[in-house]
């Protein structure tokens, strides 16, 4: 297969990125996203035409959420619940002209190329997305049960890999399914009970600190996410705010 | 160099007990003075800096990807042992303690291996208070599965993503030290050497990706927790920036590398398919608990299945080779990774194999969806499926996968001795950077346990014996000769990769590498095999050193420049690896040698001869490495054959 590939280049921060085309060719469909980018680079350093693209990526089965690239105008590209690196171009025609873009988010800047600063998701976990357990002293893990439904939905939401889609998927750049997911997985559980309240305010705090976008409910997110994470997340952080806003009027 | 494994005295049960009771402390006012670096994310560092954060003691913590919660272990599958024995199954702290010792082939240390099955069950409470969401039963409590190499279920797990949900729960320990200020997290940050000073680790030089400058980092103690080194092979499960540099580093600098033949080649990965492939795909071992795993009976129907013209589901139920079953009736399908590694190996290069390369067999689900009702098995596996059939385009509950073993995990690692501490004062290493629990072949579900171990409750208390005097020196700083040279030599390792300037990439060299370690230095090794791979890599290494190519600039993210220094480590490990396999003149665990094995084509161990660690010591880039020998002494297991049928 062979394709036009329109790549944003950006050398820095404070650079102006622009649009750059190469033509690819000699694709294999069993090949993914990123091992046709690695030939690109392979073809762009070995005949020392331009410098290869940054991209980030690691584990490339879809787990470690480091990759993420926008294509052709959809976080991840054309399939359903996958990552980049788990995009295969048998889902593309041959002769298909590819436009490649870094996520576009106000709290994600561009460090390089296609590669972004997503530090903004650990630090809304920072403010609060774990359960205070310090190691030892706590007590025996079959103590407090787990209703089976209840493990199944914290588990659907604990699935999320922290690669960003959503922000990049909404229009509004809104953290809101990243930041739900956390906040559902901890208070569907026993153990995340007693700091429920306090750690829902903390964290939408932050993320509005950090200048992620509010929710107006368009479910792009959700659409794009590759671990097909829920918008009900959205609802249960929701019904957690409003709770914390309540409880603490009531102190 | 002297090799001292500090094994405390007493029975083997008491051994943790009593080091506890006999060790140094760190009062509270004092921790807060006593700086620690931890170099890594995964399990192991991101659960050994929460712990000593938490603890009161200020770590840096370093990390090469953007974030913490990327690192490798979030990759692991299938789940995390325990001796629970929540299933009343005939489980126990000593139970686990022998399966490890056998799976091992009878090269760990039972002292530390003890400590491991010791404390396992005290990881699982710390997971489940961190809102780790295990799976249940329908009674609310905690549910187990059973993984090669045991005869009992201990094995928790969170679906088939276990690595992941442990390592967040790791992660949101250590972001909340991180927002409490007791640790410091430095993320897209490379280790590029160690900083010895009197004898004593004392800092490291890191490479700061996005801009690459260089820095300099000091404190009372290192610890490396930096994973493993599979990447060598080139075609691995690692992830594409998992590497051995900082472990091989700290070597340089006179850390004794223990046993670095012991590769675990894992046998249920996706098959390789082109050479534009850039790593392979791990199915996890949990699947052998309801998958079966055959080849066709004849080679007819074998080559028809090559030639496209039969498929597996054309294959009548008494033409298929369920050969695990046949020659491992006892344990089946669930024999260890080594023994299924190479059973499959054999049927192929037999002329059974399937796929279009005749690099495959099948693992089968039809009978389990029977069983169980796909439904079930979608509950089970469903993510694992997901996984293959995104991969492959092909559907596993329709169809069989299609699998072969791969390069997964490395058991040799940096010597360490019961404290988790190297030949170098100060510097210790945790997880799959050492080399201390598995033997020669790690049995499935142990890795998550033992980098959980080592940094929850093995090196929070082994660290402050070594700090508890270290009260005395100071603070630390990041300066005087040794960190002025360390930065030096670094810095002329990168300007002489620069310099090179010649006509072929970094992967280019890392494939053929990669293609040498894997023919020659894999499954199967030999005299001659060896004799070649030292050969051939020899001349590889020469060659990149005249001619790899590396564009940009030193001081901006470049990506070639990081995959350039990481592989010129390689081909140092790669000549150790090679060494290490030539004088271990025996079959053990993950180190096959053919001309050591049974009639049957089981490994034939040396007790006699080869009941050592080999511990190397690094000589300079040229030199041969001298190897020590720490004695295995078995004082409360029974040495056996290791028989699975």
């Amino acid at each position: 297969m062979k394709f036009t590939l329109h790549i944003w280049r950006q050398e820095n921060a404070r650079a102006k990125g622009r649009f750059e085309t190469y033509k690819i060719d000699n694709i294999s469909d069993e090949c993914s996203f990123l091992e046709m980018l690695d030939q690109l680079n392979e073809h762009l350093v070995a005949d020392k035409i331009a410098h290869p693209v940054c991209f980030d990526n690691d584990c490339r089965e879809g787990i470690c959420g480091m990759c993420g690239l926008y294509i052709n105008g959809r976080p991840h590209g054309n399939d359903d619940g996958v990552t980049t690196c788990q995009l295969h171009m048998r889902h593309f025609h041959d002769g298909d002209e590819i436009w490649i873009e870094p996520w576009r988010a106000k709290a994600f800047p561009v460090i390089k190329d296609l590669v972004v600063d997503r530090t903004a998701f650990d630090k809304i976990i920072q403010a609060g997305g774990y359960i205070s357990a310090t190691t030892g002293g706590v007590p025996d893990a079959n103590n407090i049960l787990v209703p089976k439904h209840k493990a199944d939905q914290a588990m659907d939401a604990a699935a999320c890999i922290g690669c960003g889609a959503c922000v990049a998927a909404c229009k509004n750049a809104s953290a809101m399914l990243f930041v739900g997911a956390k906040v559902s997985h901890l208070a569907l559980l026993p153990q995340g009970k007693p700091e429920a309240q306090d750690r829902v305010r903390k964290m939408v705090c932050k993320m509005d600190e950090l200048g992620f976008g509010a929710c107006t409910n368009t479910y792009a997110c959700e659409a794009e996410c590759p671990k097909q994470i829920k918008r009900q997340n959205i609802a249960r952080l929701n019904r957690q705010w409003i709770g914390q806003a309540l409880g603490r009027d009531r102190n | 160099m002297k090799l001292d494994s500090k094994i405390p005295e007493g029975p083997l049960s008491e051994k943790w007990t009593n080091y506890k009771a006999a060790q140094k402390l760190v009062n509270p006012a004092n921790k807060r003075k006593l700086d620690i670096i931890v170099v890594g994310t995964g399990l192991a560092g991101a659960s050994a800096a929460a712990s000593l954060g938490a603890l009161g003691f200020h770590v840096d913590i370093f990390c090469i990807q953007d974030s913490p919660r990327r690192a490798h272990s979030i990759a692991a599958q299938g789940g995390i042992n325990a001796a629970k024995n929540y299933q009343n199954d005939g489980d126990s702290v000593e139970r686990l303690f022998k399966d490890t010792i056998k799976g091992g082939d009878y090269r760990a240390r039972e002292a530390n291996v003890y400590r491991l099955a010791e404390v396992s069950g005290n990881i699982i409470d710390q997971c489940v208070a961190q809102g780790v969401p295990f799976a249940r039963d329908y009674s609310g409590l905690l549910d187990n599965r059973s993984f090669g190499g045991a005869q009992v279920s201990r094995t928790f797990y969170a679906r088939g993503q276990t690595g992941q949900q442990l390592l967040l729960g790791a992660y949101g320990a250590l972001s909340r030290e991180i927002a409490r200020g007791t640790v410091t997290l430095h993320e897209r940050t490379e280790m590029m050497d160690l900083v010895v000073v009197d004898g004593r680790a004392r800092g490291i030089i890191v490479r700061n990706l996005v801009t690459g400058e260089l820095e300099r980092y000091a404190a009372h103690a290192v610890v490396l927790c930096s994973g493993g080194y599979g990447n060598i092979y080139y075609l691995s499960t690692n992830a594409m920036n998992s590497n051995g540099s900082a472990a091989w580093v700290c070597h340089r600098r006179g850390a004794a590398f223990a046993n670095p033949c012991y590769v675990q080649i894992h046998p249920t990965c996706i098959p390789v398919h082109g050479d534009y492939q850039s790593k392979l795909t791990l199915m996890s071992e949990s699947l052998r608990n309801d998958g079966r795993i055959w080849v066709p009976k004849k080679k007819e129907d074998a080559e028809a299945i090559r030639r496209g013209e039969k498929g597996p589901l054309d294959i009548a139920e008494e033409d298929r080779d369920y050969y695990l079953e046949r020659r491992y009736p006892a344990f089946g399908n669930l024999v260890p990774r080594d023994v299924a590694s190479r059973a499959a190996k054999e049927r192929c290069d037999a002329g059974y194999g399937v796929g279009s390369t005749g690099l495959a067999v099948y693992l089968d689900f039809a009978d389990a969806i029977r069983r169980l009702s796909k439904n079930v098995v979608e509950q089970k596996y469903g993510n694992l499926f997901q996984m293959y059939q995104k991969i492959t385009d092909h559907d596993p509950y329709e169809v069989p996968m299609m699998i072969y073993p791969a390069i997964h995990y490395t058991m040799g690692g940096l010597w360490v001795d019961y404290e988790l501490q190297t030949t170098i004062p100060g510097l210790f290493a945790a997880g799959e950077a050492n080399f201390s629990d598995h033997g020669a072949n790690r049995l499935g579900a142990s890795a998550l346990m033992q980098g959980l171990a080592d940094g929850y409750f093995v090196l929070p208390y082994t660290l402050q014996n070594y700090l508890a005097d270290q009260i005395y020196v100071g603070k630390i700083k990041a300066e005087g000769p040794e960190f002025d040279e360390a930065e030096q030599a670094v810095r002329k390792r990168i300007a002489d990769l620069m310099a090179i300037g010649g006509g072929h990439t970094v992967d280019h060299y890392h494939k053929a590498l990669g293609r040498i370690m894997w023919e020659y230095c894999g499954m199967a090794r030999s005299k001659e095999s060896l004799a070649t791979a030292k050969q051939k890599v020899g001349e590889l290494e020469a060659e990149f050193y005249k001619d790899v190519y590396i564009p940009g600039a030193a001081v901006e993210m470049n990506p070639e420049l990081e995959k350039a220094y990481r592989l010129a480590d390689y081909f140092e490990l790669a000549r150790l690896i090679i060494a290490d396999a030539t004088q271990r003149e025996e079959s053990c665990g993950g180190h096959f040698r053919v001309e050591h094995q049974t009639e049957d084509g089981e490994t034939q161990r040396d007790d006699q001869n080869f009941m050592f660690v080999a511990a190397w010591e690094y000589q300079g880039h040229d030199q041969p490495e001298v190897l020590h020998k720490e004695e295995l002494n078995y004082e409360h297991i029974q040495i056996v054959k290791r028989n699975y049928k």
